[in-house]
């Protein structure tokens, strides 16, 4: 495709998502609308991400902190933290941090996006993974800053639009707790989209994907490797760090729980199953690792899988099980995800032009 | 004085010695031949130019000024672009985006102007939105060099720009590379194993064997030195280049370049 057609198919895409996302609240339940907020949180995350692991080739396990950076700043901001002896008084409304979720998220993924640059493939997986998995103890070792295990609860506080139990009203509408963080959640997702395509359509995008595709090349035609990698570390970390102040906002708590490992794992499996480099697909991952989790555990398997894993599946946590073999499944049908499948099309498109063009 | 200037570079990798106190000049506005048996050093001699590795020891001054304390991304700035032996083409994108990428230092604003400027001089300007990656191999070297052209460089390493190319192509590149010279006023360092091409639009030739400078001279001198002859007659990867310019027919061939070069090292 040109420039300008993919240009136009980008904003057919966008347009079509707006006006879904606007409508669709009205053809589900209160509660529907609730799990597709945490579809449009999950989508800010998955942004983000697929601007390191995507467009960069930087693989990153350890997005699930970046949110919870972001979440736990939220919180705090809030409720404060002098009730653990903490010195930050709190009282923010919660929108207003939002933007320093992603502040302080950012600045720490560029913080680590420094000694990250010596990393490469499966080292740099691992040294992501480890800051997944000493998150919740370093939560529960600064108790003072985070409340320890027990966490800061957010509801009923003033700052909480509606206190997360009555109708907010807004714009002159009138719109249940859940309405609010649907609606809200998606506002902000459909801006970091346009802010995700803006960054990635021009020149920083170029170099981005140069760095992935041949460092040695990129480096030789005068691309920094340190500046964009530290650059698309801090940029998906901002991101990861907003989507964590939702999901504070969401769950009305934070607490070493609220970000287990696996979200950090959820996050790449969304990523990957979006279609590593694209951001239409990003919108179907978000949605697979929302609801596929919910989905898993109300399945029984018995007619497909050996009794023993069925067996396996009914006890607690064995939904993973059910999320790993579909996943699996997925990777097979969809192996570059579902922009991949978009980008198939087009590069058919192309093919056949320079058939003709011969 | 030279453009660039190597002297004394010595680059180990653990017991090989890759370049072994190897020293040459290339002259302003000429084309400098860089040859030798496969595994002599020529590509690992490009990487240090460009900052890709790092010399034991030796110096590299491109118009007097060290290079060796300039980072590798900003070499292009200094005004030195390469191709690549193994080609290096950034497979997800489309040849416009290969060349853009060229331009990274340019700024925004002239860049997309001057890709398309140089995908005409390659004769690509048809193929500005077909992907790179699915482009036959001679039309991706093809890219790379005009990834290379855009960022308007004085000094321009190929480094085996032949390769894959059939016997008339082969003769037209030579032609091109001096059209090249000429219109872009440019320095070029080329490493070819085709003897044809590189004698006969070669100003200057520099010779290695085992990491060592054997000889330089004009095409003429390096082709009559008894130390390339025996480079060349000691291996069986490439024929002697032929011992006078008379014999430099079509005929004068050699077999290493006909099959696909692989990886970076020979
Ligand atoms: N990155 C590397 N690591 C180890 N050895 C290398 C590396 N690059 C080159 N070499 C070795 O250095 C020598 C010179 O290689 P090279 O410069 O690629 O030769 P040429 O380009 O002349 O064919 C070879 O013995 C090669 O194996
Ligand atoms: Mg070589």
């Amino acid at each position: 495709m040109t420039p300008r057609e993919k240009r136009i198919a980008g904003f057919v895409a966008f347009g079509a998502l707006v006006v879904a996302v606007a409508v669709f609240p009205a053809f589900v339940s209160d509660f529907k609308a609730r799990e597709w907020a945490y579809v449009g949180i999950y989508l800010i995350a998955l942004l983000g991400l697929n601007m390191l692991t995507g467009y960069t080739g930087q693989i990153s396990l350890g997005h699930g902190a970046f949110m919870a950076i972001g979440g736990y700043t939220t919180a705090i901001l809030m409720a404060g933290n002098e009730q653990f002896g903490g010195p930050i008084s709190g009282g923010m409304k919660d929108i207003y941090t939002l933007p320093l979720a992603g502040l302080v998220a950012g600045a720490v993924g560029l913080a680590f996006g420094l000694p990250a640059l010596r990393l490469s493939g499966l080292y740099l997986a691992l040294a992501t993974f480890a800051v997944a998995v000493a998150m919740p103890s370093t939560a529960r070792r600064f108790a003072e800053w985070t409340g320890g295990g027990q966490g800061i609860q957010l509801s009923g506080l003033p700052e909480l639009t509606g206190g997360s139990v009555e109708d907010v009203d807004i714009l002159g509408l009138s719109l249940s707790p859940n309405r609010w963080l649907y609606y809200l959640s998606w506002s902000i997702a459909l801006v970091a989209y346009a802010v995700a395509w803006l960054v990635l359509r021009g020149r920083t995008g170029r170099a981005f994907r140069a760095v992935r595709d041949s460092e040695t090349a990129a480096i030789s035609s005068g691309v920094s490797l340190a500046r964009y990698k530290t650059l698309a570390f801090g940029i998906s970390a901002a991101f990861a760090g907003v989507a964590g102040g939702l999901f504070a906002l969401g769950t009305a708590s934070v607490s070493p729980d609220v970000f287990p490992i696996t979200l950090s794992i959820f996050l790449l499996v969304g990523v990957v199953v979006g279609g590593l480099g694209g951001l239409s697909g990003l919108v179907f991952g978000a949605i697979v690792i929302t609801f596929l989790p919910l989905w898993a555990q109300g399945q029984d398997l018995g007619s497909l899988l050996p009794q023993g894993i069925v067996e396996e599946t009914q006890k607690p946590g064995g939904s993973s099980i059910v999320f790993g073999v579909v996943l699996i499944l997925l990777m097979f049908v969809l192996p570059n995800g579902v922009s991949g499948l978009f980008r198939r099309a087009g590069q058919a498109i192309a093919k056949r032009r320079y058939a003709r063009s011969e | 004085m030279a453009l660039l200037s190597v002297r004394d570079v010595t680059l180990r990798f653990g017991g090989i010695v890759a370049l072994d106190g190897v020293s040459f000049d290339v002259e302003e506005g000429q084309i400098s031949g860089l040859i030798g048996p496969n595994g002599a050093g020529k590509t690992t001699a490009f990487n240090v130019i460009t900052r890709l590795y790092k010399p034991d020891s030796g110096a590299v001054e491109l118009d007097g000024a060290s290079l060796l304390k300039v980072s590798p991304h900003v070499i292009i700035r200094k005004g030195i672009a390469r191709t690549f032996q193994n080609i290096q083409l950034f497979r997800t994108m489309s040849v416009l985006e290969n060349v853009l990428i060229g331009a990274h230092t340019l700024g925004r604003k002239v860049s997309e102007d001057e890709a398309f400027r140089v995908l005409d001089v390659v004769g690509l300007r048809e193929r500005a939105y077909f992907p790179a990656a699915a482009l036959p191999y001679g039309i991706q070297k093809r890219v790379e060099l005009a990834r290379a052209l855009v960022s308007k460089p004085r000094l321009l390493l190929l480094d085996e720009p032949a390769g894959g190319l059939n016997h008339e192509e082969v003769g037209e590149l030579g032609t091109f590379i001096r059209k090249l010279r000429d219109d872009f006023e440019l320095t070029v360092l080329l490493v070819e194993h085709h003897m044809n091409l590189v004698m006969s639009i070669s100003d200057h030739v520099n010779v290695l064997s085992f990491g060592r400078k054997i000889a330089d001279g004009s095409p003429e001198q390096v082709q009559a030195d008894p130390a390339v002859i025996e480079a060349y007659l000691g291996t069986d990867d490439a024929a002697p280049p032929p011992a006078s310019p008379e014999q430099a027919g079509p005929a004068a061939q050699e077999p290493a370049a006909d099959e696909p070069p692989s990886e970076e090292r020979a």
